[in-house]
C-alpha cells in the first residue's frame, strides 16, 4: 500500500470533517450510551446500528481494511484521520465494537480466507453483531480457569456450559468463544480453542441480566449440546489461549488493525466545569468554591495528560521506553477516569444527585448517575483495573509475576 | 472552552535529550552525587567546564552573543536528565538569568553578560524573602537612590549556589516599583552570605543580606519591562523545575522497581506482591502523564498556550515525583529509612523542588483562574 501524500490526507481530512459536521446526529431525543457496553434499549440499539452502517457506507469505518472483504482498501492513515474527525465531532459510539475492533482485526491477521470472506463485511455494516464469550460464572479475572466444553465430533463442535456478562448477547449473530477442547490438558492454559460461534445454533440460549443501572445490556449465555461447525476454529485446536491473548491485545489497544470509530466516549472535563457553574452552593455557583475548583482542575489536567499520551505514543522520540506502554495503560486510565469524573459530578449535583434517569427533575436527564453506575462496566469488564495493574506491572515495568496465581 | 496545548518534538530537542542523557549518566552517577554531599561548593568545577564546553549554558542565548540561538524547549531535556541523576549546580539559575537578560536587558547588558554566560560564568537568583510568598511581585528588599547609584537594604533567601556564583540577580523595590539588579559576587562581602541548611542536600542555598550594598545605575535592568520580566521568569522557572521533577520521578521509579525485583521476602521478590506492584503502576502512570504535559509545555513554550501548559506540567510533575519518591522510601523498608538509601535523596529533592516557585496547589489555583474565567 502506498503512503498517502500530504495533500491527499489534507483533502481526506477536509472531506471527513465536512461529512461528520453534516451527518453527526444531534439531539436524538433519548439518551445515547457512552460505550458499546452500555447499550440498554432497543431504541438505542436500532439507532446505533443505523449510525454505524451510515458511517461505513460513507467510507469512514474500515477504510484501511482490504477491499475484497468489504473494507475501503486505503492506507491506515486515512482511517486514523476519519477516527480523529469522529472524536472532534463527538459522534455516537460504534455499536459493533467487538466485531470492528477485536474480532475483525484478529480475523484479518490470522483468520482463514473463508473467515474473512464470510465475516468482515457484516462486521463493518453492523448487519452481523458480535459478542464475546470469555467470562464464565465461576471464572472472571481468572480466565484460564474456564470450563465450557467444546467436544469435537467430526465437522462439528458440541458445546456445553455457560458464558456470562455477554455484552449484546441478546442481539448478536456471532460470538468469539473461548472453550475447553481438551478436558485433561497438560497445563491450565493448554487445551483451549478459539471458535467463531453462530448464536442461532440450536442449544444456545440467552438470558438477559439487569444491570446496576436498571437497564438490560448483557446476558448469560447457555450452551446445551449446541452443535456448531468446526470451521469456526481460529488458529489450531488447543491453541485458543494464544489466540485469546492476541485478541486482548486489540481490545487493550496494544495491537493495531481496528476498523476505527469511537467505542467509548471520554467524559469531557469541561462538562464538569459547566456543571459546577450551574450548581448553587450557599447562593453562589459551586465553581467559586476553592476545593471544587482544585478538584475540577485535577480532572482537566489528568484528561489532557492522557490525551497527550495518545499523541506522543506516535512520536518515537517522545514515546515511553516501553513502546506499547502508553496504549496498554489506556484501559485502566480512561475507565477509572470516567468513573471518578461521574462520581465527582454526582457530588457537584448535591441535593439534585438524588434524581435518577427518567425523572423530569433530573439534571441532564440523569446522565451523571447513569454514567457513574455504568462506569463500572469498563473498570470491571475486559479485565478489571486490578488485572490491568498486574499486566502493566509485569509487562511494562518488568515486575515479577505473583506465583501464587496457580498455573501462571 | 479553553483550547489546550498539543505536543511535538523538534530535532534539536531530540539531539539535546540524547546528549544530556549520555552526559548526565556519565558525569553524575549516584556515587558522585553522594561524594558531593559534603563538598562546600556542591558541584564539580570540571564537570561545569564540560557543561560550558558543550554549549549547554548558551542553548537559549542568541547566536550573536555566542549561544546556539535555540529556546527553553531545548533546555528542557537537559534539565530533565540532570533531574534524573540529581546533578546539582548553578545551571538552572544561570539559564533563567540568561533568558531574562536576553528578554529585558539593555543592549550593553546583553553584550556584557550573555557571552560571559556562554563562557561559563554563573548566575544565582535572589528572589525569595522572609515572607515566603511565591508571588515575585511581593518584594520588601529595597534600592534607595543615592548620589552615585543606589544603596540596597533587606534580605533575600534561598539563593542557590550564591557563594560560588559570579553574579547574583536580585529583585528589589525602587521607588515602590520592582527592579532587577545584577550584582557582581566580588562586590558582596562574604559576611553578607549565610549558608542555609535545606532539605535537598545536593543544593547549596544561602541567605543574602543586602544592607548597605552599593550599586551603580547600569546594574539595573530596564525598569519599564520588569512586569513582563517577572512573569516570564516565573514561567521559565516553573518549566525547568517541572523538567527536573519529571527526570527525578523516572529515576526514583527505576530505583524502586529494581529493588522490588531483587528484595525477597516470604520466598518471593516483593514486587510480586500486588500491594507493592499496584502502587508502582500508579506511580508510573503519574510519571507518564507528567512527562506528556512537560513535553507539551516545552513544545508550546513560545506560544500563548504556555500560560496554561506550564503550570499543568509543573503541578503534575510535583504530584508524580512526590508519590514515586514517597513510595520508594516505603518499599525499601527499613533500608529506605536510612541516609544511605538513594530513595531519601530523591524524596528530599522532590520536597525542595515542590517548595520552589509555587507548589501544586498554587499552580492549580492559577489554572482555575485561567480556565474558568
Amino acid at each position: 500500500m502506498t503512503k498517502p501524500t500530504k495533500q491527499e490526507l489534507t483533502e481526506y481530512t477536509a472531506e471527513a470533517d465536512a461529512w461528520f459536521a453534516e451527518n453527526t446526529p444531534r439531539d436524538v431525543g433519548f439518551m445515547l450510551p457512552l460505550t458499546f457496553m452500555e447499550v440498554g434499549t432497543e431504541q438505542q440499539f436500532d439507532f446505533l446500528r443505523d449510525w454505524q452502517r451510515k458511517q461505513y457506507e460513507a467510507g469512514y469505518l474500515g477504510a484501511h481494511w482490504p477491499k475484497e472483504y468489504g473494507g475501503g482498501g486505503l492506507h491506515p492513515k486515512f482511517q486514523a484521520v476519519a477516527t480523529k474527525a469522529m472524536q472532534k465531532h463527538n459522534v455516537p459510539i460504534t455499536l459493533n465494537a467487538i466485531g470492528t475492533n477485536w474480532a475483525g482485526p484478529l480475523l484479518l491477521d490470522i483468520g482463514s480466507e473463508e473467515h474473512k470472506k464470510k465475516y468482515i463485511k457484516g462486521i463493518l455494516t453492523a448487519e452481523d453483531i458480535w459478542c464475546q464469550g470469555f467470562s464464565e460464572p465461576d471464572n472472571g479475572s481468572d480466565l484460564g480457569g474456564l470450563k465450557l466444553r467444546a467436544e469435537r465430533d467430526g465437522d462439528s463442535y458440541v458445546l456445553n456450559g455457560s458464558k456470562i456478562w455477554t455484552t449484546l448477547g441478546a442481539n448478536a449473530k456471532y460470538m468469539i468463544l473461548l472453550a475447553r477442547s481438551d478436558p485433561d490438558p497438560a497445563s491450565k492454559y493448554a487445551g483451549m480453542s478459539f471458535i467463531l460461534t453462530p448464536m442461532d445454533a440450536p442449544g444456545i440460549s440467552t438470558q438477559r441480566i439487569k444491570k446496576i443501572t436498571g437497564e438490560h445490556g448483557f446476558t448469560q449465555t447457555f450452551f446445551e449440546n449446541a452443535r456448531i461447525p468446526a470451521d469456526g476454529l481460529v488458529g489450531a485446536e488447543g491453541q485458543g489461549w494464544r489466540v485469546a491473548m492476541q485478541l486482548l491485545e486489540y481490545e487493550r489497544g496494544a495491537r493495531a488493525g481496528q476498523a476505527g470509530g469511537i467505542i467509548m466516549q471520554t467524559p469531557d472535563a469541561f462538562a464538569i466545569v459547566d456543571l459546577a457553574r450551574s450548581t448553587i452552593r450557599d447562593g453562589k455557583p459551586a465553581i467559586e468554591d476553592p476545593v471544587l475548583r482544585d478538584k475540577s482542575v485535577d480532572f482537566i489536567i489528568d484528561i489532557h495528560a492522557q490525551n497527550l499520551n495518545q499523541s506522543r505514543a506516535k512520536i518515537p522520540g517522545l514515546n515511553s521506553e516501553h513502546p506499547a506502554g502508553l496504549m496498554l495503560m489506556n484501559k485502566l486510565v480512561f475507565s477509572e477516569q470516567a468513573r471518578e469524573i461521574s462520581q465527582f459530578a454526582m457530588t457537584l449535583l448535591g441535593e439534585n444527585s438524588a434524581w435518577y434517569v427518567d425523572e423530569p427533575n433530573a439534571t441532564d436527564g440523569g446522565l451523571w448517575a447513569r454514567s457513574y453506575l455504568n462506569a463500572f462496566s469498563a473498570t470491571i469488564g475486559g479485565g478489571t483495573s486490578e488485572i490491568q495493574r498486574n499486566i502493566l506491572a509485569e509487562h511494562v515495568l518488568g515486575l515479577p509475576k505473583d506465583n501464587t496465581r496457580a498455573g501462571s | 472552552m479553553h483550547k489546550l496545548a498539543d505536543i511535538g518534538l523538534s530535532e534539536m530537542q531530540a539531539e539535546m535529550a540524547d546528549l544530556a542523557a549520555r552526559f548526565c549518566t556519565e558525569k553524575s552517577p549516584i556515587e558522585k552525587v553522594r561524594a558531593l554531599l559534603d563538598d562546600p561548593q556542591g558541584y564539580s568545577e570540571s564537570v561545569w567546564s564540560e557543561i560550558t564546553a558543550l554549549g549547554l549554558t548558551g542553548i537559549a542565548v542568541p547566536s550573536e552573543f555566542g549561544g546556539s540561538g535555540l529556546g527553553l524547549a531545548e533546555v528542557v531535556p537537559v534539565a530533565e536528565h540532570m533531574g534524573r541523576t540529581l546533578m546539582a549546580g548553578p545551571y538552572m539559575d544561570t539559564i533563567l538569568a540568561a533568558n531574562l537578560i536576553n528578554l529585558v536587558g539593555s543592549e550593553t547588558q546583553k553584550q556584557n553578560y550573555l557571552p560571559q554566560i556562554c563562557a561559563g560564568r554563573t548566575f544565582a537568583l535572589a528572589l525569595s524573602e522572609a515572607h515566603g510568598d511565591w508571588d515575585l511581585n511581593h518584594i520588601t528588599a529595597e534600592a534607595e537612590a543615592g548620589k552615585s547609584g543606589s544603596v540596597l537594604s533587606g534580605e533575600k533567601r534561598l539563593v542557590a549556589f550564591a557563594d560560588t556564583a559570579d553574579f547574583i540577580l536580585v529583585i528589589v523595590l525602587q521607588d515602590g516599583a520592582p527592579a532587577l539588579v545584577i550584582l557582581d559576587r566580588q562586590d558582596i562581602p562574604n559576611t553578607a552570605l549565610r549558608r542555609e541548611n535545606i532539605i535537598d542536600e545536593t543544593t547549596r542555598s544561602y541567605s543574602l543580606n543586602l544592607d548597605g550594598l552599593n550599586i551603580s545605575t547600569d546594574a539595573l535592568l530596564q525598569s519599564d519591562t520588569v512586569d513582563r520580566a517577572l512573569s516570564e521568569l516565573h514561567l521559565a522557572a516553573n518549566l525547568l523545575n517541572a523538567a527536573t521533577m519529571v527526570g527525578g520521578t523516572k529515576a526514583v521509579l527505576d530505583l524502586t522497581i529494581e529493588y522490588a525485583n531483587t528484595r525477597t521476602q516470604f520466598g518471593r521478590p516483593i514486587g510480586a506482591y500486588q500491594a507493592v506492584k499496584h502502587p508502582l503502576v500508579d506511580a508510573w502512570i503519574g510519571y507518564e502523564k507528567a512527562r506528556a504535559l512537560l513535553y507539551s509545555a516545552a513544545h508550546n513554550y513560545n506560544t500563548t498556550e504556555a500560560e496554561v501548559a506550564v503550570p499543568m506540567a509543573r503541578a503534575k510533575a510535583e504530584a508524580a515525583f512526590a508519590y514515586a519518591a514517597d513510595r520508594a522510601i516505603q518499599f525499601h523498608g527499613a533500608t529506605g529509612f536510612t541516609h544511605d538509601c538513594d530513595a531519601g535523596l530523591y524524596r528530599r529533592r522532590a520536597l525542595y523542588c515542590a517548595s520552589r516557585y509555587g507548589d501544586e496547589a498554587y499552580q492549580k489555583h492559577k489554572l482555575a483562574t485561567l480556565l474558568f474565567a
